[in-house]
């Protein structure tokens, strides 16, 4: 029996996917690789298939905008869990804010439908192959990604707030 | 003893009393307010409180509850409203008959509260009328029973032709409310 944890899970994405990795970190513990977003679907499919990994598990699925790094402005983040080995594994995909795709993990993982949604909703990136990538939880007329860093959070309709309280 | 309100002001003698519609309909409808309440959050949870024998809201004869807007005269507004149901808000309120009042409880429902966001409605007065407001974040139920009593006197004082006057018409344009 192969103990899974993360100095295996790193050997196995360096032997298969040595070129797709671009960053490898471990912050608490928690095993982080960025990867490219052309390897991306196939590097999903093969943990989730590989019979010793069974990374069977989309626990998370999120964006990140870092508008201070140019072409690397926009994050997607996905937290795996493999149910069998009970072993955690975070992919990071950066793109840039000017050309916000990035493959479509639903034909993966069908809970990536309404994350994908969700990330589409708050930071207008666009999910390619997703069968119905529209609003979840904003208004539908909603014109903006809000949570994108160019618009403020605060909404512009209140009226009792004296603003040099607020720092506004 | 019997809780019994007041009688208007009248001209009583042997075997009559005398008084305006005004009045009298006012005293019946102040007394007999059914309460629609449209909890979102934790002010809806102080609403609990209030309905329950501890502070019993039944005391001011609104213990018939009607989760139907068309038999309301009351809509209590407790809790935060997300811009996505602002219209769900004015829907209930289009679908209740005249004459109906709304109270809005909570800081959330009067003006935001503590969520100055582009996803909140910022007070319910956005999108319909609002006849009292309940500052607290949450408001004690007494603070709720309160602002119950402050509707009750403007049942008891609204003339019985307010709801067609121009005033009024003119109010439920403002909210494109027809
Ligand atoms: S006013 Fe305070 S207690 Fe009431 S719904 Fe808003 S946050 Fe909750």
């Amino acid at each position: 029996m192969i103990s899974v944890d993360n100095a295996y899970i790193v050997q196995y994405l360096k032997g298969h996917f040595e070129k797709e990795i671009l960053n490898i970190e471990e912050p608490y513990g928690f095993l982080t690789i960025e990867v490219k977003k052309e390897g991306l679907i196939a590097l999903l499919v093969a943990i989730k298939n590989d019979s010793v990994l069974h990374m069977n598990f989309l626990t998370d699925l999120c964006g990140v905008h870092y508008p201070e790094s140019p072409n690397r402005e926009l994050a997607v983040v996905y937290h795996l869990h493999s149910f069998i080995n009970n072993v955690r594994l975070r992919l990071k995909v950066f793109i840039p804010a000017s050309d916000p795709q990035i493959p479509s993990a639903t034909a993966v993982f069908d809970t990536a439908n309404w994350m994908e949604r969700e990330t589409f909703d708050f930071y207008g990136i666009l999910f390619q192959g997703h069968p119905n990538l529209k609003r979840i939880l904003n208004v539908d007329d909603m014109d903006y990604h809000p949570l994108l860093k160019q618009y403020r959070l605060e909404d512009g309709t209140r009226t009792d707030k004296v603003d040099s309280f607020f720092g506004r | 003893m019997a809780n019994v309100v007041d009688a208007p002001d009248g001209y009583a003698g042997s075997g009559f009393f005398a008084t305006s519609f005004d009045k009298i309909i006012g005293m019946a409808r102040a007394n007999s307010i059914w309460p629609l309440p449209f909890a979102t959050s934790c002010c809806g949870i102080e609403f609990m409180a209030t309905m329950s024998p501890h502070y019993d809201l039944a005391r001011f004869g609104s213990e018939r509850l009607s989760f139907s807007p068309r038999q309301a005269d009351l809509l209590m507004v407790m809790g935060t409203i997300a811009k996505k149901m602002g219209p769900i808000v004015k829907q209930v309120y289009e679908q209740m008959a005249e004459p109906r009042w709304v109270i809005a409880v909570g800081a959330c429902a009067s003006s935001g509260g503590i969520f100055d966001t582009y996803s909140v409605l910022q007070g319910i007065d956005k999108v319909v009328p609002v006849d009292v407001y309940v500052p607290g974040c949450p408001p004690r139920p007494e603070q709720i029973i309160d602002g119950i009593c402050k509707i009750q006197e403007l049942i008891k004082n609204e003339p019985l032709r307010r709801r067609n006057s121009p005033e009024y018409q003119a109010l439920l344009e403002s909210y494109n409310i027809h």
